[in-house]
């Protein structure tokens, strides 16, 4: 394989031949047909019983720098749709993987990027199944653009959406809001905040089925609080459920570098991009809560879990449902939703 | 901004809600002390002792932290916002001169990224950008050496605005500017001095203050001894505050002791960060650029001595000389009460615009725009 990426990469001859040698190899070495146009998957081989349902999903990563603190690109990508199906309750099977590469890409970080998406791939035992390659001319594309699209399989029954959130309910979050953000925008403005901050990017799909399995039905939302932060997430429940919700400023797991780097840019954390991050909405009864929260401080990726808040009341016809948020000094602010673009190409 | 380490104070005792509370505790005995000593004529709800904070910062933190709801609750006092934002005073007039100069060919223009949305009276940089203008968001003035030197077959020019904690960048850049010679770097200075509109807010009959809640930042530039004058002529008090939660309580707290024993002074509740005498190296390098000179403020008008322009010796940086512009009239959106947002005389909620027509993706006024904005907060932040 040569050193650079060059457009007859992508021109369908002998070198794409290569390329995509290439591609199959460092995505686990399986064989090249198995990364053909497209994958047949067996419904009973995957295990959907009775009742089973199809999610499908999908997202494109366009992130600078392609590598940061806590991740790069290619982990970022696959753990992006592995948490999408996550969130749905569903248990991911498949993976697609369409990359766009401008020419001039050194293969080697290609390479990197594709060890990692298969490294995440693999510890969540989904298969990256099929692919697609384009090379672009120089100014195209910024080196490397990869959509992947995921399918996993909901074993129905518990009915979890945006939709189901009632008053009474208990508002949890895994670990420390904004992480993603700042370790991004520390590794392309090349700013350091007394040390590093690493970016949270991480699948979620064995967090969130510990959670399913120690609360039962009583999980009624499941939202990844990627893009837009928390605040969207909440104000889009809130909206679609029609309550208000509040949230506890002081209840809030943030690092404290992160709260200085917010002080210092201007940021709110609440509008902060996370990669690692599952904000449950369960039912107070049985013990539910407190299951489910052992059950992350249980598992590495919910060490700092905690209750953040609750769901107030139903709103009357007409009104606007409100994210609020009671903060550490006992006030209160609404929590809005972000308006323009807080960090371009973040994920 | 390569490789810069950036050091986090631990700033955590002044949230502390313990703290806060023994404060707000206390401000609230005191509003009582001071409606005993003035017998109803001022700390109750019908005559409220009424705080100014000055800056866009402070609006902003306040809300943030939720002191809003806190302050709004407490009887006998209201918290006004004041004319602290600097993209919401820079008038149309001087949008309008800068929008001209960023319509021409040869001219790539720099501007803070908060004014970018700014509706002037015809249209807004965004806008401009959109016909296909060369129009360049900047952070730090700095970059506009950069960009100079970049663009040497272009003209490069910014819309100059800020307070005393910006404009020391500014003329730093320009003098650096000038030392390299580089020639195709102007400015059209709209920089303005805060003590100046404090006057000026005094001497208005329509505002009807009780103290000031005064910037932290800006007084690490030009230290106590310019807010004098306001303190003394106005019998106005005065505190310096910094921007945490516990800070403002404490200048608030401050403010409202002053008035309860009838003193009218400057204080200082900053002092981790104030030198007294401000820095003078700052304000020197400020002196050495540009001159006071009359400017007008939206919502307060032409106030003497109010702005910066640049002095003779750096003349040529001017942009509306260089692209001779010239002065327009200050045209408005009528229904837009910005202006009287700014100086507290309405609250952003009383616009008949807010929130119905005007939000901070459809901005009417420059207030919505800013991110330190007054009805850009309420919006963002309130309950309404
Ligand atoms: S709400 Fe909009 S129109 Fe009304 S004063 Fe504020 S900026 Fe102007």
């Amino acid at each position: 394989m040569e050193k650079m990426i060059r457009l007859a990469h992508g021109a369908g001859g002998v070198l794409s031949h290569e390329l995509h040698k290439y591609i199959v190899e460092r995505l686990g070495g399986q064989d090249a047909s198995a990364l053909a146009d497209g994958a047949v998957l067996d419904l009973d081989e995957m295990g959907a019983g009775q009742g089973g349902r199809l999610v499908f999903t999908t997202d494109s990563f366009v992130i600078v720098p392609r590598k940061f603190p806590g991740g790069d690109i290619g982990k970022l990508a696959v753990c992006g749709t592995i948490n999408d199906l996550a969130v749905m309750g569903a248990r991911p099977v498949a993976i697609s993987m369409a990359l766009v590469i401008e020419e001039g890409l050194e293969t080697e970080k290609l390479g990197e990027y594709l060890e990692s998406a298969a490294m995440v791939a693999a510890e969540c035992d989904v298969r990256i199944v099929t692919g697609d390659t384009k090379v672009v001319e120089r100014g195209s594309a910024d080196r490397l653009f990869i959509n992947t699209s995921g399918i996993g399989i909901t074993e129905g029954g518990n009915e979890i959406g945006p939709q189901m959130a009632r008053p009474g309910q208990k508002i949890l979050i895994n670990g420390n809001l904004g992480d993603h953000s700042i370790a991004v925008v520390s590794a392309r403005e090349g700013l350091s905040f007394a040390g590093q901050i690493e970016s949270d990017c991480a699948p979620l799909f064995g967090l969130i089925g510990n959670v399913l399995e120690a609360a039962g039905g009583k999980v009624k939302v499941m939202r990844d609080p990627t893009r837009g932060g928390l605040a969207s997430v909440l104000n889009e429940i809130a909206g679609s459920s029609r309550v208000n919700i509040r949230i506890d400023e002081a209840e809030i797991p943030v690092n404290d570098k992160v709260m200085g780097a917010c002080g210092l840019l201007g940021y709110d954390v609440f509008h902060l991009a996370n990669e690692g991050k599952c904000v449950f909405f369960i039912e107070d009864d049985d013990g539910a809560v407190e299951n489910a929260l052992q059950a992350m401080h249980a598992h590495p990726l919910g060490r700092d879990a905690a209750v953040i808040g609750e769901v107030e009341g139903i709103v009357d016809e007409g009104a606007t449902p409100r994210v609020i948020l009671k903060t550490i000094i006992g006030g209160r602010r609404i929590i809005d939703v972000l308006t323009g673009d807080l960090l371009p190409r973040i994920c | 901004m390569i490789g810069r380490e950036i050091v986090v104070l631990n700033e955590e005792r002044f949230r502390d809600p313990r703290l806060a509370k023994a404060l707000i505790d206390r401000i609230q005995k005191l509003i009582e002390t001071v409606a005993q000593r003035k017998e109803g004529l001022l700390g109750t709800d019908e005559n409220p002792i009424n705080l100014m904070e000055v800056c866009g910062t402070h609006t902003v933190n306040i809300f943030r932290s939720g002191l809003r709801s806190i302050f709004d609750e407490m009887p006998g006092l209201r918290l006004l916002s004041g004319p602290g934002c600097p993209v919401c005073v820079t008038t149309n007039m001087d949008i309008d001169a800068a929008l001209a100069i960023a319509a021409r060919d040869d001219v790539v223009f720099a501007t803070f990224g908060d004014m970018v949305k700014v509706p002037g009276s015809k249209k807004s940089f965004a806008v401009l950008k959109a016909e296909g203008a060369s129009i360049r968001l900047i952070y730090s003035p700095t970059e506009l050496i950069e960009i100079a030197e970049s663009a040497p077959d272009k003209q490069v020019s910014f819309l100059s605005i800020g307070f005393e904690t910006t404009t020391p960048g500014i003329a730093y850049a320009i003098k650096k500017a000038k030392a390299l010679g580089i020639r195709n770097l102007s400015i059209v200075a709209s920089n303005k001095l805060v003590p100046p509109a404090l006057n000026a807010l005094c001497a208005n009959p329509d505002v009807n203050l009780n103290g000031f809640v005064l910037p932290g930042h800006v007084t690490t530039i030009i230290g106590l001894a310019p807010y004098e004058p306001v303190a003394r002529d106005f019998a106005m008090p005065c505190v310096v505050t910094g921007f945490e939660p516990v800070d403002i309580l404490r200048g608030v707290e401050m403010l409202v002791a002053q008035l309860s024993e009838g003193r009218a002074e400057v204080e200082c509740a900053y002092r981790r960060a104030v030198p007294v005498n401000g820095n003078p190296d700052a304000r020197k390098i400020m002196s050495q650029v540009f001159e006071p000179t009359d400017m007008r403020w939206r919502g307060l008008g032409v106030i003497p001595q109010s702005g910066l322009k640049l002095n003779a010796q750096y003349e040529d940086f001017d942009a509306r000389n260089r692209f001779n512009v010239e002065a327009s009239e200050e045209i408005e959106n009528p229904k837009c009460r910005c202006g009287d947002v700014l100086i507290g005389k309405c609250l952003p909620t009383e616009c008949e615009l807010f929130g119905r027509g005007c939000d901070p993706e459809h901005p009417l006024g420059a207030c919505m725009v800013s991110s330190e904005g007054t009805c850009a907060a309420y919006y963002r932040f309130g309950f309404t």
